[in-house]
């Protein structure tokens, strides 16, 4: 066994622990905020994982969106509705979570028994295109999938439209305390103090 | 390059896991928002079984990997798509409690 094949080794064990364990955590913490930070964590390893697989593009691709878009997007959407609240106690709930439990090991034993019976056709790695995977990707962007890869900016910019209409504020038009028009030039009205009465 | 260190199954079984504690905390959470985080899980398993297979079995043409970019666009759409419904639920609800959430209850 040589040092590289060791060092891939123990990269993928660590790597992989960091991913199941990150994962259960983002799943059982009782602080959201924590489940979140927890959560860049196990994008980031499995970014490593790509890299373990020769694919540098993708892991660039993965840290980038994953970490830099949708997990700061997940951060402000916490921001936005942090909001401390009792939650109700729900009936029969103990059923619920041993039915879950179950169908989530059944399917568990299920996939890992197909993973390690199953005799994949692994290809010859000496016609691996290793680390000119970058070029091949973007080949076939071009070739082959250039269709899929139009309708996905297609498909970008009506996500983006979609995301503004829907978390858009309609802006009113009168005041609703006063019935008064509203200034529009003025978001943030400068409110009176309430404390102090006026003589 | 020597890809025989690592079996491919380490990788599907990795994978296996991180899915199957996606679909636990999809049915157990009571937070929308870590109901959202819980797809994003089950879709990085996804990603990393397209990962692997496209680097054990198709090794000349990644063809997986292709597959990958797009399914994390599409997850960036979703993401954004997901979390503008989440703040306008929150406008109407003023709760993220998943089971306060039964107007389609029958």
């Amino acid at each position: 066994m040589s040092i590289a094949v060791t060092t891939q080794i123990i990269c993928f064990s660590v790597l992989s622990l960091v991913v199941i364990v990150g994962a259960l955590g983002v799943i059982l913490l009782e602080s959201i905020v924590y489940s979140a930070f927890l959560l860049g964590g196990v994008f980031m390893s499995v970014a490593g994982l790509y890299l373990l697989l020769n694919a540098s593009f993708v892991a660039a691709a993965q840290v980038l969106v994953y970490v830099g878009a949708v997990n700061v997007l997940i951060i402000f959407a916490i921001m936005l509705v942090n909001k401390k609240e009792d939650l109700k106690p729900i009936e029969n709930i103990k059923s619920r979570r041993i039915i879950s439990t179950t169908i989530c090991l059944t399917l568990l034993s299920l996939l890992i028994r197909v993973d390690l019976s199953n005799t994949w056709g692994l290809a010859d790695p000496n016609k691996s295109i290793g680390e000119e995977s970058t070029i091949r990707i973007g080949e076939h962007l071009f070739s082959d999938y250039l269709l899929p890869f139009e309708v996905a900016s297609v498909l970008l910019l009506m996500a983006m439209i979609g995301a503004i209409v829907l978390a858009r504020r309609d802006v009113m038009n009168q005041d609703i305390s006063t019935g008064l028009p509203v200034d529009q030039e003025l978001i943030e009205k400068q409110n009176e103090p309430l404390l102090i009465k006026k003589n | 390059m020597n890809l025989e260190s690592i079996p491919l199954q380490a990788f599907l079984i990795v994978s296996s896991i991180l899915f199957c504690i996606g679909i636990w905390g999809l049915l157990n959470s009571r937070n929308a928002v870590r109901v959202l985080m819980s797809i994003e899980l089950m879709l990085n398993a996804v990603n990393i079984n397209l990962m692997a297979f496209s680097s054990y079995v198709d090794n000349n043409l990644i063809q997986g990997q292709v597959f990958t970019i797009f399914v994390i666009t599409v997850a960036a759409a979703e993401a954004a798509v997901g979390l503008a419904i989440l703040l306008s639920l929150y406008r109407n609800r003023v709760t993220v409690d998943m089971e306060s959430f039964n107007l389609l209850k029958w």
